[in-house]
């Protein structure tokens, strides 16, 4: 079982009535999981994390147990919620669900979600593979109950996309009797005279959870030889573990508050004490805090990237570290990055911008990929939604200088998460900016879940559609218009307008489905099935290679067109792959790609 | 199939929808069914851009890293010829490599920008010698009339090496995770490709 399902498993186990979330590597597969399994759960997709956050709480407050999952970045918007939520406590249990991605593997930054525990004050639990993944899953809903706390389950890359055994059991209703009531006001309003009275609850839960953690049974010291003692959580000890059996351990399931006596008993028990840890010395300066001198932590171990076997491995043995013979050099080999797919309607729409040499701020998505070469043509991704107010300030910065050259571009799940409220501020405030929609009908990067655009929720049952126009003219944006990405002359022609209009624009991508969302036919507004080149009449100019399509290749070989020009080789459309969108064909000059036969 | 604590390090490389996962998702079934625990992390980032998947397969008593070691590796197991040449360093000096002998080529090779490696098969003979098995995994899948089952032809090419486990038990779990329409394709593609070998 992967870390992920397995975490739904303990949710369901557990009796949780309400699990929301937004997508996000890698984190995503809970909600799927709950949804295609555990029909008890009320599952949905809420438009970002703090949405889900708040859906979540509202739920646990009710008497239900709740979760909320959010990969890291998910946490910085929903933040507002957890460290409120953290001061009236629930009814139901609540678990905020935040998986880190140390070494971005698909993330823009890295983040040690442990942070937050401290932060929040509140109980933060970490599992190390899947059977721990359900068995925290479940006792942090009893913790939550318990203490009156949200809890933070915090998982990683390497728990929640790995997979192993898991001894499940069955699920349990919570004995919390559901409803509200109107005389626990003082407990949720936080107006400063409530906020106050909990501000003290909170320092009191705390002690009370350090004394739990002394005695939490997934807290645990395995004791061989008395030389060398690791304290260690989550998959970090998994590795020195595998690495060096014959050490002392204290590994951490709880990994805030840490259990002090039990961390006293250890430091009694073995000579040195090494601490390893991914990322931030989270529990290093906090032992360090208490008193103690450790032989290593992060003087060994780096602060960055994700740990790995090796690197725990070299760390720790230093010089004694024998490396494994080079037989090739990676760098040496061609890389094989992520590309847009075929037929993408995202390729022609970033040539177009390109060619209008446009600077692109933009956000999270596929669409991202558009950074890389040939393409080249999008300039900044820093969160969610990012671009539309980041371009709305960079207008503001260049006066009129900046007409004709800034646009912003969103996804259709990013500018519902949270591009809604830059493009507002953009017309409040008087702005230039031009906001493009590039709307694929899908949260495509993630895995194609639902978002209030689709039409569908998670369980896949028809809803409410947003109309994106509508929207727009609510917001007072003068300057709608549509535009077919694929029409690559007819963009240029429209965008380039917009970007010298004064006042906000909203450009909206028609018809640009996603190419891997079957039920909207994607291929059915190609003319033809395929292209072929037509070697009488390329030129091997390489123009088209520019969009790089995974179809289009490039084919050496001297010799020259029918009328005669020179050419030093010639390119080949690939009849497997191609799906005849005809990017390539407006992109020749030389009308050389020709309808083909399948 | 008891045995003494050694853990068994398969790592599995390939090209966004060839099928590596399902073919560890199969191995996953064999050994757990055989009774031993098993780990197994899928790298897969944006692979159904056209990236590369890696996935470390580790069994045995008790597996507590569900990441192999750098130079650790048992069994290379990969269906792209340049991905297998990625991971080279990875296997142990006594290692062995199965290698479908498909080429995809990457953007920068389709650009016109560097060159397909093109001695794959020499450099891992060099180093690994008899160790080293080539498959046409496409080739067989294609004569059987789907090119899809090729990861299933490697499958069953792999699973000479574990002879203690029988074919019945590899074609149970090949059942377990393919729809019923595909069995008899991927059954065959299993014995073909242990045929291969």
């Amino acid at each position: 079982m992967q870390g992920n399902a397995a975490i739904a498993r303990g949710a369901w186990e557990a009796g949780v009535k309400v699990a929301a979330a937004y997508p996000g590597t890698p984190s995503s597969e809970i909600l799927k999981e709950i949804a295609d399994t555990y029909p008890e759960i009320y599952a949905e997709w809420s438009p970002n994390e703090m949405v889900a956050s708040q859906v979540a709480s509202g739920a646990a407050v009710s008497g239900a147990r709740a979760m909320a999952a959010m990969k890291h970045v998910g946490m910085n918007v929903a933040a507002d919620v957890l460290m409120t939520i953290a001061y009236t406590g629930i009814k139901g249990g609540l678990v905020f669900l935040i998986a880190d991605d140390p070494f971005a593997h698909s993330s823009q930054n890295e983040q040690d979600s442990r942070n937050w525990a401290r932060f929040a004050k509140i109980p933060l639990l970490e599992p190390g593979d899947a059977q721990e993944c359900y068995d925290f899953t479940k006792i942090a809903f009893d913790i939550s109950e318990q203490f009156d706390t949200p809890v933070i389950l915090k998982t990683e890359t390497r728990v929640a996309h790995s997979d192993s055994l898991v001894t499940t059991g069955k699920r349990t209703e919570s004995k919390i009797p559901l409803g509200l009531d109107p005389k626990e006001a003082p407990k949720y309003v936080m107006v400063p005279a409530h906020v106050r009275v909990r501000r003290k609850i909170i320092e009191e839960r705390m002690r009370k959870l350090e004394e739990y953690a002394d005695t939490f049974k997934y807290n645990k010291m395995e004791i061989n030889g008395t030389d060398i003692g690791v304290i260690s959580s989550g998959v970090s000890y998994m590795y020195t573990k595998d690495i060096f059996p014959e050490w002392s351990y204290l590994k951490l399931g709880m990994v805030w508050p840490l259990p002090k006596k039990m961390i006293a008993e250890f430091f009694k028990k073995v000579k040195k004490v090494i601490i390893v840890e991914e990322l931030d010395p989270f529990i290093e300066t906090e032992i360090k805090a208490m008193g103690y001198k450790i032989w290593h932590g992060k003087d060994l171990i780096p602060n960055m990237y994700e740990l790995t076997p090796e690197i725990v491995e070299k760390s720790l043995k230093g010089k004694k570290y024998k490396a494994p013979k080079v037989r090739v050099k990676p760098e040496d080999l061609p890389r094989r990055p992520p590309n847009l797919c075929v037929g993408c309607s995202h390729r022609p729409l970033f040539y177009a911008l390109k060619k209008l040499g446009a600077f692109v701020f933009g956000d999270i998505g596929c669409y991202t990929l558009a950074v890389a070469p040939p393409l080249q043509a999008l300039h900044s991704c820093i969160c969610m939604g990012a671009g539309g107010g980041m371009a709305h300030g960079a207008m503001k910065a260049l006066g009129k200088e900046g007409l004709g050259k800034v646009v912003a571009v969103l996804g259709d799940s990013t500018f519902l998460h949270s591009g809604v409220t830059p493009l507002m501020n953009a017309v409040y405030n008087k702005g230039n900016s031009t906001t493009i929609v590039l709307d694929n009908r899908i949260t495509a990067m993630t895995g194609h879940q639902e978002h209030p655009g689709t039409g569908f929720t998670l369980r896949q049952e028809p809803t409410n559609m947003v109309d994106y126009t509508e929207i727009g003219k609510a917001l007072g944006v003068k300057s709608i218009r549509h535009i077919d990405p694929y029409n690559i002359k007819e963009c240029m022609e429209i965008i380039k307008e917009e970007m010298n209009k004064e006042g906000a624009s909203l450009i909206l991508c028609k018809n640009s489905p996603c190419m891997l969302l079957r039920r909207t036919k994607p291929l059915e507004k190609f003319k033809n099935p395929l292209y072929a080149i037509d070697t009488d009449k390329c030129r091997g100019c390489k123009v088209c290679l520019e969009i790089n399509c995974p179809a289009i290749s490039w084919r050496e070989s001297a010799g020259q067109t029918k009328d005669g020009h020179k050419r030093k080789g010639t390119v080949y459309i690939n009849p497997d792959q191609c799906v005849g969108c005809e990017v390539c064909v407006q992109v020749c000059k030389f009308e050389a790609i020709v309808p083909g036969k399948k | 199939m008891k045995d003494n604590g050694k853990i068994t390090n398969i790592f599995l490389s390939g090209v966004g929808g060839q099928g590596a996962i399902l073919a560890s998702n199969i191995l996953a079934e064999v050994f757990i069914k055989a009774g031993y625990d098993v780990k197994k992390a899928e790298v897969h980032g944006m692979a159904q851009r056209g990236g590369d998947v890696t996935t470390h397969f580790r069994f045995g008593k008790k597996v507590y890293s569900p990441l192999i070691k750098y130079g650790d590796v048992d069994f290379l197991l990969s269906f792209e010829l340049l991905e297998a040449m990625r991971y080279i360093n990875w296997v142990k000096p006594e290692g062995k490599i199965i290698i479908n002998k498909q080429e995809i080529f990457p953007p920068a090779v389709n650009l016109g920008q560097t060159e397909y490696p093109k001695n794959v098969e020499k450099t891992f003979k060099k180093y690994f010698k008899n160790n080293v098995w080539m498959v046409d995994g496409q080739g067989v899948a294609k004569k059987l009339g789907n090119v899809q089952a090729a990861n299933v032809v490697l499958v069953g090419a792999f699973s000479n090496f574990f002879p203690e486990v029988k074919d019945k038990q590899w074609i149970e779990a090949i059942k377990n995770l393919l729809a019923p329409k595909l069995h008899d394709l991927n059954v065959k593609a299993f014995y073909e490709g242990k045929k291969a070998l």
